[in-house]
C-alpha cells in the first residue's frame, strides 16, 4: 500500500505538497488532478468515494485527505 | 416539479453523427499538459474517439440529412409532422429559429409549428416533456419531430483541455406521437438560474456582443487559454450539481412513478464523461449494465443529444423488438436536471448515421 505522500507526487512530482496549506487555492491540484487522485485512493486503499465527497474542501491539504480516509476506515 | 403525461410514445429514435473522427491520443500535444497526465485522465474519464463537424457545418446540416435519410427509407411521412422542435444551443443564426430552416430546406407543409427551445444537456428531457405536452393539449398535433444537438466543437477553445477533448457534435432525431395503448409517463424537471454561470458562454448576446476583443483567447490561471466567445465549464461546480442533485431527483421520479431502482431496466443518462456516470451509478446501487456510460469514448459528448445516442449504440435491437422500463436522466446549463420514467420500446427505427 503506497503513501498518501507517494500518491500526490506520482501525480504532481514538481510539487511538494508538505508545504501548502491549500493545494486547489495553491495551484497544485486541479479538477482533474482531484478525479486522478479519488480514482488513485480508491484502487489503493480499497474504499469507495462518492461523489458528493469529491468537493474540494476534502482535497485541500494533507489533514483533509486524511480525514477522508479516516472516514472511510482507513488506518493514516 | 412532477409532471405526468398519459398515451404519448417515443416512436423512433436517428442519431446522425459526423464521420469526422478525432483521436484524444493525438490531440493531446495541442493541450498544455504532460502526455503522462494526459493518459491517466484517458483512462478515468473515457477520452478516447470522438466525431466532430467539418468547418461551416451547422445543426441544420445533420438535421436534414438525417431527416432525408428517414424519408427517404420509408420511415417518417413528411407530411405526418406537425411539429418541428429543435433543442440546441448553437442555432445556425439569431433568428430565424434552426427548426424554421429546417422546415424550409426540406419544404415541409406551412400547416406546422416550428419552435426553438435553448437548452443543452438537459435538453432530450425537456424537449419530450415539451413534445408530449403539445400533443396533449393541441389535437391537431399528432406527430412531433424533435431534434436534440449542438455543434459546440465550433464554440470551444481547442487549447482548453477542460472542456474541447470531450467535446463531440452530433444531431438527433425522436419521433413522439400518441400511443395506442394506455400509457403513463411521469416527468420530473428542476431549475436553478442562480448557479448559471457553470456552465456558459459569455459572449454573443446582447448582454455582450461578439467583438474583436471577445475573440481573444486568455489564460484565466487554470492554463486552459480561452475568450469569452467559447463555451467554459466550472468541471468541480458541474460535477458537484450532479453528484448532489440528481440522485434525490430520480428517487423522487421513482417514489412519484411507485417503482424501485431494481424495477427499471435502464437508467440513460446524459454522458459527459465516464468518471461521472460511475459515481452516479455507484451512488445510487445501479448495476453498471443498466447504466451505459460508452458515449463520451466513442463519440464525444453531444449535449442534448448523448441520451438518445446512448439508447441507439447500446439498446438499438432490443427497443425496436421490445420493450423496456427506462429512466431518461439530463442535467446541465441553466442549471438544468430533469428525468423521465417511461416504458421505451417497439420503435420504427433505431440506429446511428454518419453525415
Amino acid at each position: 500500500m503506497k503513501l498518501l505522500s507517494e500518491i500526490l507526487q506520482e501525480i504532481r512530482p514538481e510539487y511538494d505538497f508538505s508545504s501548502s496549506s491549500d493545494f486547489i487555492a495553491d495551484g497544485m491540484l486541479d479538477s482533474f488532478d482531484v478525479i486522478t487522485l479519488v480514482t488513485a485512493l480508491e484502487k489503493n486503499y480499497s474504499i469507495f468515494i462518492s461523489g458528493t465527497d469529491i468537493v474540494p474542501e476534502n482535497f485541500q491539504n494533507l489533514q483533509a485527505i486524511h480525514t477522508l480516509l479516516t472516514q472511510h476506515g482507513v488506518q493514516v | 416539479m412532477n409532471l405526468t403525461f398519459h398515451r404519448k410514445r417515443i416512436s423512433g429514435i436517428l442519431a446522425v453523427l459526423p464521420a469526422r473522427e478525432l483521436s484524444f491520443v493525438e490531440e493531446m500535444k495541442n493541450y498544455n499538459f504532460p502526455e503522462e497526465r494526459s493518459r491517466k485522465l484517458m483512462e478515468v474519464m473515457g477520452y478516447n474517439k470522438r466525431r466532430i463537424v467539418e468547418p461551416g457545418v451547422c445543426v441544420s446540416d445533420l438535421a436534414v440529412f438525417g431527416l432525408r435519410h428517414l424519408f427517404e427509407k420509408g420511415l417518417l411521412d413528411p407530411l405526418e409532422i406537425d411539429a418541428l422542435l429543435v433543442i440546441s444551443h448553437s442555432p445556425d443564426y439569431l433568428m430565424p429559429p434552426t427548426s424554421n430552416v429546417i422546415q424550409g430546406r426540406l419544404c415541409l407543409k406551412h400547416d406546422m409549428l416550428c419552435l426553438d427551445i435553448s437548452q443543452a444537456c438537459a435538453g432530450f428531457v425537456i424537449g419530450l416533456m415539451q413534445g408530449f405536452g403539445m400533443l396533449t393539449t393541441h389535437g391537431n398535433i399528432r406527430k412531433v419531430v424533435l431534434i436534440n444537438g449542438d455543434i459546440f466543437s465550433r464554440r470551444a477553445s481547442s487549447k482548453d483541455r477542460s472542456i474541447y477533448p470531450l467535446i463531440g457534435d452530433a444531431v438527433t432525431i425522436t419521433v413522439i406521437e400518441q400511443d395506442a395503448e394506455e400509457s403513463i409517463i411521469h416527468a420530473n424537471v428542476k431549475m436553478d438560474g442562480t448557479r448559471r454561470e457553470a456552465l456558459m458562454i459569455p459572449a454573443g448576446g446582447l448582454h455582450l456582443p461578439c467583438s474583436a476583443e471577445t475573440a481573444i483567447e486568455q489564460d484565466e490561471g487554470d492554463n486552459n487559454p480561452r475568450a469569452k466567445n467559447h463555451l467554459r465549464m466550472d468541471g468541480s461546480a458541474i460535477f458537484n450539481f450532479v453528484q448532489s442533485e440528481v440522485p434525490p431527483l430520480i428517487e423522487e421520479l421513482l417514489t412519484t412513478a411507485g417503482v424501485s431502482v431494481e424495477n427499471v431496466d435502464y437508467f440513460l443518462c446524459h454522458q459527459p464523461n465516464r468518471f461521472m456516470l460511475q459515481k452516479l451509478a455507484e451512488k445510487m446501487n445501479i448495476a453498471s449494465a443498466k447504466m451505459p456510460n460508452n458515449v463520451v469514448e466513442n463519440f464525444g459528448n453531444s449535449s442534448g443529444a448523448t441520451i438518445p445516442i446512448a439508447a441507439a449504440l447500446n439498446l438499438s435491437e432490443q427497443l425496436k423488438h421490445g420493450e423496456s422500463l427506462s429512466c431518461l436522466v439530463g442535467y446541465g446549463g441553466g442549471l438544468t436536471w430533469a428525468a423521465m420514467l417511461l416504458r421505451l420500446g417497439n420503435l420504427k427505427f433505431c440506429e446511428i448515421v454518419d453525415f
